[in-house]
């Protein structure tokens, strides 16, 4: 396993660990550029250094690569550890974590300059490389565990992190809270690995589970324990049923949305998945729920994405229904697929939502797209980078959401035409829904009031000093162009099924090698069409509505009546949750927990003891009158129960 | 021959009656006289016992508790005589300057 050379993996999430440590004990006596360069310097070493870590990593002699840290837990037969583990899944999570961590912290630097809480930003953000990067290179489930946690931890801290405001506070608790489902689900089934394996090493694990039978005919421990692990994706990625936090996750700072909530930590689920691949193609059945929870939310949230107007909103939605396309492909065995678009994805969403933050940036606070318009000409860069990811996740080629959206639809049409027909009407979604944000944002009549030097943020608090619509500074910008060139190009590397082959040595089992067909029949080319064509039609059917007959949508709306109203209000979904889960959970704990066993059993024992001893010694106080006498009636009165006694058991 | 148990009732209604003026009278010279009438109810019972058993530890008990009870007459005299010279009482109720 450890081969001869040292990588040093363990430095790329302890230097992000130390950019926290720093700015967040020093950071406040720290002048705003002290921040921002301990914060940039320390996530940027970390980028070189697992640049570093991936040239080094070609020249190993085998494809897996340990690094034991430092022993953890050791009871007889049972032993975790500290380490990292390098393949070449956790190769390209490890580049994507870094690289777009580090670019949108570079973006983070001007977004959040004029903010009071600059050092706690950064430490937050560092906090969060740090964890992820735990996650990512963790070689056992325990040590992904704590990743997987702490990631958790720092997305409340920075989707709280505007706390004085109230919606922002409780999206923070609801994202924690609807977290902790999921990882009840990942605990249970690290409970099940150990029963079963004894183990929680994923080598040891899946070595062990590789040797075990499919379990064809019903249910067994693998699709136990996938259906359990399938619980803390759905958790951590937002799929049905646990999804509703990530849409309220927007109330953070936007560089926090784009790192956090669509490129890296939302897709660790996808990650876990992938990794647990060989459990996973022991239960058919795990698999087949996955593709079915995959299916389900990219349509559901696609079709919420169209009624949104909060241009964050749209985006959340959007990456709901795309982190549902990444579990398609893991639902129907084609790993390498999912996390093809997880890559591409974490490019062209992060850019996306720094495009958006741009945007909102430009009109001093505004998310309401019904609010802004024409801005085509006044922020060129934004629009020209916003465009290129618009189209990215369209599927247009040749940019990077085709090659990536395609190879999901091609392989989920190998498996079942309903995934392919489903996902082909979520893209087509998709597509409609990208370009209305983009014409609402870009084309037509402005119909903000950034103009007016009143405006307040509604985002990012720093009510602007310079009004009007402005550009967005060069801090900002860069990361928008890197990104912007990353989702053109980054398609390109799975062309011709190079991305899947890199892949392989992770992948390379039995599953994959079922699916082997001729890799470019003519069937996949007539899917290929296909799903552009219909990328095509969403583009003009949002240019026929918002640009041609902008008071088309208004009409169909108002024809639709209680569709409509469904969608725009989410389905209910929100509502469905408070009546059926939040309400009685909470009288159940207002009355009988709280009333009934803390005050009632609890409070009232310690408080029944308390006021008992008080007054039993109350009323024994009196006995110690400081009457010499009385003190000989005791003594007398004691010594004759002792004779009493005793003459008893003498006579007994 | 005189039965060990008239000895010993004797000694305990000998005690009884120490008890009963310790706890009842506030002279404090009758105190101290209750005191000496249990010590005596005591001995009583060790003389009565030694005689039955022949044994002579008890004997030497009685002396020892006699030595005892007459330094504890000359302590507890010279005590009172300078209680009544300072407070010009005898009762005890009344010799409370440590009281609280």
């Amino acid at each position: 396993m450890t081969s001869e050379a040292n990588l040093h993996l363990s430095w790329i999430p302890l230097l992000a660990l130390t950019g926290a440590t720093v700015n967040g004990f020093f950071g406040k006596r720290f002048s705003r550029s002290l921040v921002a360069a301990v914060a940039l310097a320390f996530c940027g070493a970390a980028f070189v250094w697992a640049l570093v870590v991936v040239s080094r990593f070609s020249f190993l002699p085998e494809p897996v690569y340990s690094e034991p840290f430092a022993q953890w837990i050791q009871i007889s037969g049972f032993h975790v550890e500290f380490a990292f583990f390098l393949d070449h899944l956790s190769l390209i999570m490890l580049l994507v974590v870094t690289g777009v961590g580090f670019l949108i912290h570079i973006y983070s630097v001007g977004y959040m300059w004029d903010d009071p809480s600059f050092y706690r930003f950064f430490t937050y953000l560092n906090l969060f490389m740090f964890f992820m990067l735990t996650l990512v290179l963790a070689n056992n489930y325990l040590q992904m565990f704590i990743g997987w946690e702490g990631v958790g931890l720092a997305s409340y801290l920075l989707i709280g992190f505007w706390f004085t405001k109230d919606s922002a506070a409780s999206a923070g608790k609801k994202a924690f809270i609807v977290n902790r489902i999921g990882d009840f689900g990942f605990l249970i089934a690290l409970f099940l690995i150990i029963q079963h394996f004894g183990s929680l090493n994923f080598t040891q694990v899946f070595d062990a589970a590789g040797r075990l039978p499919t379990e064809t005919a019903g249910a067994g421990t693998m699709t136990a324990v996938g259906l359990l692990l399938m619980v803390g994706a759905a958790g951590k990625s937002a799929q049905i049923p646990l999804y509703v936090w990530l849409p309220d996750a927007m109330e953070g700072p936007t560089p926090v949305s784009a790192l956090i909530h669509a490129a890296t930590m939302v897709t660790a689920g996808v990650y876990m998945v992938s990794r647990s691949h060989v459990i996973f193609e022991r239960a058919p059945m795990a698999l087949t729920v996955v593709a079915i929870i995959g299916t389900v939310t990219a349509l559901f949230a696609a079709t919420i994405g169209i009624t949104q107007t909060d241009i964050k909103k749209v985006l959340a939605y959007s990456t709901v229904s795309q982190l549902g396309y990444m579990f398609i492909a893991c639902g129907v065995g084609a790993f390498s697929a999912g996390i093809f678009h997880l890559m591409t994805h974490a490019f062209f969403k992060g850019l996306l939502f720094l495009g958006a933050g741009s945007v909102i940036h430009a009109v001093g606070g505004e998310q309401d797209m019904r609010k802004m318009g024409g801005l085509r000409s006044k922020i060129p860069w934004t629009f020209w980078t916003v465009t290129v990811g618009t189209i990215a996740i369209a599927g247009i080629p040749p940019f990077a959401g085709f090659f990536s959206k395609d190879e999901i639809l091609w392989k989920a049409y190998q498996s079942n035409w309903v995934y392919w027909f489903v996902g082909l009407v979520t893209a087509f979604i998709t597509s409609f829904y990208m370009f209305r944000m983009w014409f609402l944002t870009f084309f037509g009549e402005y119909k903000g009031d950034a103009d007016r030097h009143d405006s307040h943020g509604n985002d990012h608090g720093h009510g602007h000093g310079h009004g009007g619509v402005h550009e967005s500074p060069m801090v900002m910008l860069v990361p928008l162009m890197i990104l912007a060139i990353l989702s053109i190009i980054g398609g390109w590397v799975g062309i011709g099924g190079r991305f899947e082959h890199f892949l392989a040595p992770v992948f390379q089992t039995g599953v994959e090698a079922a699916h082997e067909v001729e890799p470019h029949s003519s069937m996949e080319e007539i899917l290929m069409l296909v799903s552009v064509a219909v990328a095509v039609c969403g583009l003009a059917l949002a240019w026929l509505l918002y640009v041609k007959k902008p008071q088309l949508p208004k009409q169909i709306a108002e024809g639709m009546g209680s569709l409509y109203r469904a969608v725009f209000n989410k389905y209910y979904v929100d509502e469905f949750y408070a009546r059926l889960l939040v309400k009685p959970l909470l009288l159940g704990s207002t009355n009988i927990l709280w009333k009934g066993v803390d005050q009632g059993v609890i409070d009232a024992a310690l408080d029944g003891s308390a006021t008992g001893a008080n007054e039993v010694s109350d009323s024994i106080r009196h006995m110690q009158s400081g009457n010499l006498r009385s003190y000989a009636g005791w003594i007398a009165a004691g010594a004759a129960a002792v004779i009493v006694y005793m003459i008893w058991v003498g006579t007994r | 021959m005189v039965p060990l148990h008239y000895y010993l009732v004797l000694s305990g209604i000998l005690f009884a009656c120490g008890v009963t003026g310790f706890l009842i009278k506030r002279n404090i010279i009758t105190i101290f006289m209750s005191i000496e009438l249990m010590l005596n109810g005591v001995n009583l019972s060790f003389v009565a016992f030694a005689a039955h058993w022949h044994a002579l530890s008890g004997q030497v008990f009685v002396f020892f508790v006699m030595v005892v009870a007459a330094a504890e007459a000359a302590v507890g005299l010279a005590i009172i005589i300078a209680v009544y010279r300072t407070r010009e009482t005898l009762n005890v109720d009344k010799v409370n300057l440590l009281k609280l």
